[in-house]
């Protein structure tokens, strides 16, 4: 009858595995993390007293002829990184808005060389330090190696690839680091504590805290319970902590400011788009609504 | 642009049958590619599965609603008709997994995840499903053993599959029209694992085939492994030897790895998996993953699929709504590379005289998806030496399909 094949496994996989299995020694970053642009970044607004605000912005959406004017208009409303989005066809961990967002930028043609293309024209312009932040897939089709010698050529800073966990991540670290990109990594409500070391051990330039449960998206009513994990991962790290998932509006990132060391917004800003994609200010309201956002974390700090 | 295909091309060396190792991998296929959300989730029902697996009281219970609820054993039958037709003085047998509860293979795996569901304390269960075949199976698990039931389903195929999406409401579970991208099977799992994502601590959720991050490729191949568990007891009882080939259908695998594994260190039995070469294999209309596919990241786990030159996963297309998925499980992918198991490819129109060719010699009318598998019986019977003994796995009974089969044909209904 149907006896489940015990045979087929001669060792028992939890004897094997544990979280501190994972070696953490195994490889100790190759930069120092505080060369990195982006650890430069949050080392000096720390030193001026303010958190960083991290926007997020869907590469080629409506198309990537939008991008290079929205990045701009990113950085004019006090940005002080930039995730771009790397489309990709199955978006796994992506809520409605930017699902729509990276669908329509591929149906307009985005490809990975013009992604480049675009941060390489912005280099020209612009000093604040860019994140690609996609599916892994595309990174790995394109090849590794490839990908990110010409991602650092183009003037990208670091990687945040969310289906890339620590236990998978040992195929792009080291080249990563190689490269002098920055691999940043995600930690999420559920992470328990040796977890967290072990991923903050292999994340460099920040750490990326994910505030809520499930996919990213704007939550008119979020609630973010953050002094519990906040402190538990200051316990294991002195990385500058962003956290993002579910803050779109000023009084939530004046919130999560006051416990963060940056605040990241992506479906407040994409959502922003859609509505006033056919408007001539739409740079200015993508401008301004960053800027909101950014005076209210301001002024969360004067509160404390 | 030229991908950079280095790692598409590398071979596996060594067979290894103690797979996967302790990370999930079989290879350089597999992995648990997911976001962090997930990782504790999967790791919890990697230890609850681990002790599951070793409990007697889980064996047997599991035991027990195989035999009595899902009808196994299921008959090996000699096809002797249809061997006589493909000639060689070849014996096929049938691997009737038509015979189990809901019509195909799909109800070992749903029976005995629920059972792991319910074991492990969560009270709600959600699948994917492309043309509702394992939406049944789930509902139907769920309603035995008193499980919430939420299956996801694109809007394109509830449009196509009505009949499928009205028997899971019946069974009490909820269907959910997933409205984004191509809105079929891909969609579909990619919106259950967002739900999971949002809902893993009340929540199981029982993946359909051998694909997905690990633990789940290992848990379907296992609960499936039944079937060939089965087959090989019966076909030694029956001709005293095993098999020379064992033949099945791979859509994302999940009969095929069950019915493949037991045999998997016997060397001298060929295994044969058939995929779906939709409108050809050089078209951009099919879906076969090892035989179209390049190695890339896909739900969770690194496996053949399809995508173009930029990384982005493209649709499939096959007749068969079961195999209509871009990929493929990861120990496929680890047994294709290794050399083990073969990978061949069946057209659309190929599969529809599959299906002629079963219902006019043995008076069964199979599934499409194992009627690509018949179909490609006339090839490995003219490989192999004459007389050869071949066993293929019926996964599924055709009555689901009959509006395609006439459509395929030209008849209207």
């Amino acid at each position: 009858m149907g006896s489940l094949p015990i045979f087929v496994i001669d060792a028992d996989p939890l004897a094997e595995f544990s979280w501190g299995k994972i070696e953490s020694a195994k490889n100790p970053p190759l930069t120092s993390p505080t060369e990195s642009a982006i650890s430069r970044c949050f080392a000096d607004l720390k030193a001026r007293g303010e958190r960083a605000l991290v926007t997020f912005l869907t590469a080629g959406f409506p198309t990537l002829d939008h991008t290079p004017e929205l990045l701009d208009a990113l950085v004019a409303g006090g940005a002080d990184v930039i995730e771009v989005g790397v489309p990709f066809s199955d978006p796994v961990a992506d809520g409605p808005t930017i699902q729509k967002a990276g669908a329509e930028a591929l149906a307009a043609g985005t490809t990975m060389e013009g992604i480049l293309d675009c941060v390489r024209a912005f280099r020209t312009r612009h000093a604040t330090p860019i994140v690609l932040f996609g599916a892994y897939n595309p990174f790995f089709h394109y090849g590794i190696e490839r990908f990110v010698r010409d991602a650092a050529a183009a003037g990208v800073n670091g990687l945040l690839i969310p289906d890339l966990p620590l236990e998978e991540s040992e195929e792009v670290l080291p080249m990563a680091r190689a490269a002098g990109l920055d691999l940043i990594f995600l930690v999420a409500p559920p992470t328990p504590l040796e977890r967290k070391r072990l991923i903050c051990e292999k994340s460099s330039g920040f750490v990326y805290y994910i505030s809520v449960r499930g996919v990213t998206g704007a939550r008119a009513s979020a609630h973010f319970q953050l002094e519990k994990p906040l402190g538990e991962l200051r316990e294991v790290t002195d990385l500058p902590i962003a956290v993002g998932f579910g803050i779109s509006q000023p009084e939530q990132a004046a919130e999560v400011a006051a416990l963060a060391d940056g605040v990241v917004v992506g479906s407040g800003i994409i959502d922003l788009i859609s509505k006033h994609r056919d408007s001539p200010d739409l740079m200015e309201k993508v401008s301004a609504y960053c800027r909101s956002l950014k005076d209210a974390m301001a002024d969360c700090e004067r509160l404390g | 642009m030229t991908p950079t295909v280095s790692d598409n091309t590398m071979k596996e060396t060594t067979l290894k049958t103690n797979l996967p190792d302790p990370s999930g991998h079989y290879g350089q296929f597999g992995g648990r590619y997911v976001p962090e959300t997930l990782m504790p989730a999967l790791v919890e029902l990697e230890a609850e599965y681990e002790k599951a697996r070793l409990d007697p009281l889980f064996q047997e219970e599991l035991d027990y609603y195989l035999e009595k609820y899902v009808g196994r054993a299921t008959p090996l039958f000699r096809a002797d008709r249809l061997s006589a037709t493909l000639g060689r003085g070849c014996r096929v047998y049938l691997k009737r997994e038509d015979l189990a509860h809901t019509g195909a293979h799909k109800i070992n795996n749903t029976m005995g995840q629920a059972l792991l569901a319910k074991r492990i304390g969560k009270p709600r269960v959600i699948a994917e499903t492309g043309a509702g075949q394992h939406g049944v199976a789930t509902a139907t698990a769920c309603a035995l053993l008193g499980l919430e039931c939420e299956v996801f389903m694109g809007e394109e195929d509830v449009e196509r599959q009505k009949l499928n999406v009205f028997r899971m409401e019946l069974l009490g579970a909820k269907v959910t029209t997933v409205m984004c991208g191509s809105r079929t099977l891909k969609d579909a799992t990619s919106e259950a694992f967002r739900d999971w994502m949002a809902r893993c601590e009340d929540t199981h959720y029982i993946v359909g085939s051998v694909v997905g991050p690990h633990p789940f490729p290992m848990i379907v191949r296992d609960f499936q492994a039944v079937i060939g568990v089965e087959s090989r007891a019966q076909i030694l009882e029956a001709e005293g030897r095993l098999p020379d080939a064992v033949v099945a259908c791979v859509g994302g695998g999940s009969n095929a790895m069950g019915i493949f594994h037991p045999f998997r260190d016997d060397a001298s039995v060929k295994l044969i998996g058939v995929e779906a070469a939709g409108f050809g294999i050089n078209t951009q209309q099919h879906a076969a993953s090892i035989g179209g596919g390049q190695i890339g990241v896909f739900h969770g786990a690194k496996i053949y699929v399809l995508q173009t030159e930029d990384g982005q996963i493209t649709p499939a297309h096959s007749i068969s709504a079961g195999l209509d998925y871009p990929g493929t499980g990861p120990e496929h992918g680890y047994l294709s590379a290794s050399g083990r198991a073969s990978y061949e490819s069946v057209t659309d129109e190929e599969s529809l005289e599959g299906v002629k060719l079963l219902c006019l010699t043995e008076g069964i009318i199979p599934a499409l998806e194992t009627a690509h598998a018949i179909a490609h019986l006339h090839k490995v019977v003219a490989e192999l030496p004459e007389g050869a003994l071949i066993i293929l796995c019926l996964s599924g009974r055709g009555d689901k399909d009959v509006f395609s089969i006439a459509k395929g044909i030209g008849r209207e209904l």
